[in-house]
């Protein structure tokens, strides 16, 4: 183990004597210019998995014309080896809020919405009661904005920022065709900010730090730091915030258990990144992108296990709206139980893999879109596997 | 008025009877019955003046929105790989055993239902389960016996 390259610690979400007070006070205080000036300089990107530039989002909601817009707070956290957001909203709610409020005023929102997954629905009651409180210092500051929190029911998808419009709207968790995008038509076709739990502290601490702080951390297309959640074959599985853009090798020297065969990155929509290309492999937008998810296999681990787990899911969670995801999911499914059962040949994992990039291509959304992620880096790099 | 209705009327009086709030009126029969009957789904269309299929259409996209009746506690053990690795097949022949059901299966005096469900959350603390909005984790079968015995006593 290499403990002389210790990865960086970074302490910005949780670190709880950050004056809250102080920093909604004078965030408010600012020139909504300045804000988005400053959230751009810092090249934060949101940390729910897509990446997208978080002051792009304010600013284009912002110009939007039209009296009535909203700022939702995203924390259905589904993607399998993800907890972080859970975690953020258990230690440090007032910090969400606190990003929204900025954010509203930016874009000049008088409703926000937290959508919590079903999942965390014993979260609740507590955070109601720090919501209270918010209202009161938000009153007292003068700002004219309240928060509404409600909860998903136990659908992935709902995750996809219009599936989740969709759903608070009352209907089915159907993704919507993009564009337009949530910045123009979002929540009951109204101009929509919808960000991540984590991007939300983030920006709301950037107005503390200075964006020029920030930036110190990461590299130029990952800059900052970012939560991670690591689980599986790990001594010390849990929740790490560590600076952007590190080698996958020196994650994997602190968190591997010294057997290490393979790495998923980003859950079961992201990649999977086996021993050989640990060293070559970065972990930020230059490299392999994660919302957080790092899910660790030791050599004891079948990957044909790992890749059925995911087309599960996958299968199940589809929101059988679009015909390459739903039925694609099912063949693929299918497809490697047949393979490993001896009925089909070796081949046939090629044509799957061509099934999975036609998904890729054709897909209405990001779940359909995703699944040849994890499929075609574990079969192309486990083919053994699949079969014996 | 009929219990569903008078049930129905007070969460639309608590929630508003726009279709937006569809969703925290359909989670609030569920709180209350585990499941959403043809009575119930029918009554809340009427109330929101919805058809009962765009009713039911929105119930039955979510898998924590029951149609069919469950018990009253619902126990979903996480089925994600990494609480597998770490023992799930275990927690579930354990609950199996104890409460004399199968997977997906209402025990015979309606008070416990056994599901899998997708990615709790919890993956450093696997193998997990919710029972009711409540989550359970770094599971045992020992464990599991005390918190099933517990509610049992309770109950």
């Amino acid at each position: 183990m290499a403990e002389n390259k210790q990865l960086k610690r970074v302490d910005i979400i949780f670190s709880e004597e950050c004056g809250f007070k102080e920093i909604l006070s004078d965030a408010l205080k600012m020139d909504n210019e300045k804000i988005v000036d400053e959230l751009l300089n810092s090249g934060l990107r949101g940390r729910g998995g897509a990446g997208f530039p978080t002051g792009m989002k304010w600013k284009f909601t912002a110009q939007e014309k039209g009296d009535e817009r909203f700022i939702i707070c995203n924390a259905d956290e589904g993607e399998p080896g993800t907890f972080k957001d859970r975690e953020i909203l258990f230690k440090v709610p007032y910090k969400v809020f606190g990003g929204m409020a900025v954010g509203a005023k930016v874009i000049g929102a008088k409703e926000g919405y937290i959508y919590l997954r079903g999942e965390y629905k014993f979260l609740l009651n507590d955070l109601q009661k720090h919501l209270d409180e918010f209202h009161k210092t938000l009153d007292a500051l003068d700002f004219d904005f309240r928060i509404h929190i409600v909860t998903g029911a136990g659908a992935y998808i709902c995750g996809e920022e219009s599936a989740l419009f969709e759903s608070m709207e009352g209907k089915r968790g159907e993704p919507r065709n993009k564009p337009p995008y949530p910045t123009v038509s979002g929540y009951k076709g109204k101009p929509t900010v919808i960000n991540n739990v984590e991007t939300l502290v983030y920006a709301f601490m950037i107005c503390r730090l200075g964006s020029e702080k920030f930036k110190e951390l990461g590299t130029d297309d990952s800059r900052g730091s970012k939560v991670f959640s690591v689980s599986g074959d790990t001594p010390i599985a849990g929740i790490y915030e560590l600076e952007l853009g590190m080698p996958l090798q020196d994650f994997v020297d602190e968190f591997g258990d010294g057997d290490t065969k393979a790495v998923q990155v980003g859950g079961a929509a992201g990649f999977c990144v086996p021993r050989k290309k640990f060293k070559d492999t970065v972990i930020g937008f230059e490299g392999v992108p994660t919302g957080g998810s790092m899910m660790v296999f030791n050599s004891s681990r079948s990957m044909f296990n790992v890749i059925h787990n995911y087309l599960e899911f996958f299968e199940e969670e589809s929101c059988g709206q679009c015909t390459p995801c739903r039925v694609g999911c099912q063949q693929l499914l299918l497809g490697v139980e047949a393979v490993k059962r001896g009925d089909k040949s070796i081949d046939y994992l090629d044509e799957l893999l061509k099934l999975s990039q036609t998904m890729k291509l054709t897909s209405k959304c990001g779940l359909g879109q995703s699944v040849a992620n994890s499929f075609s880096s574990i079969v192309d790099n486990f083919r053994e596997e699949m079969i014996y | 008025m009929s219990d569903t209705q008078e049930m129905v009327k007070q969460l639309v009086d608590a929630h508003g009877s726009e279709r937006t709030n569809l969703m925290a009126i359909l989670q609030g029969v569920v709180d209350q019955e585990r499941y959403l009957s043809d009575e119930a789904i029918t009554e809340i269309a009427r109330q929101l003046d919805l058809s009962a299929a765009q009713v039911y259409g929105t119930a039955s996209f979510y898998s924590f929105l029951d149609t069919v009746p469950r018990g009253k506690y619902v126990i979903r053990v996480c089925r994600t790989i990494t609480c597998d690795m770490k023992g799930k097949r275990q927690i579930i022949k354990t609950l199996e055993n104890l409460l004399k059901v199968n997977i997906g299966d209402t025990s015979a005096d309606k008070k416990f239902t056994l599901l899998e469900t997708n990615c709790l959350g919890w993956c450093h603390k696997g193998p997990v389960m919710l029972i009711n909005d409540n989550a359970y984790t770094d599971l045992t079968p020992e464990k599991v016996k005390e918190i099933i015995t517990d509610i049992k006593h309770h109950s």
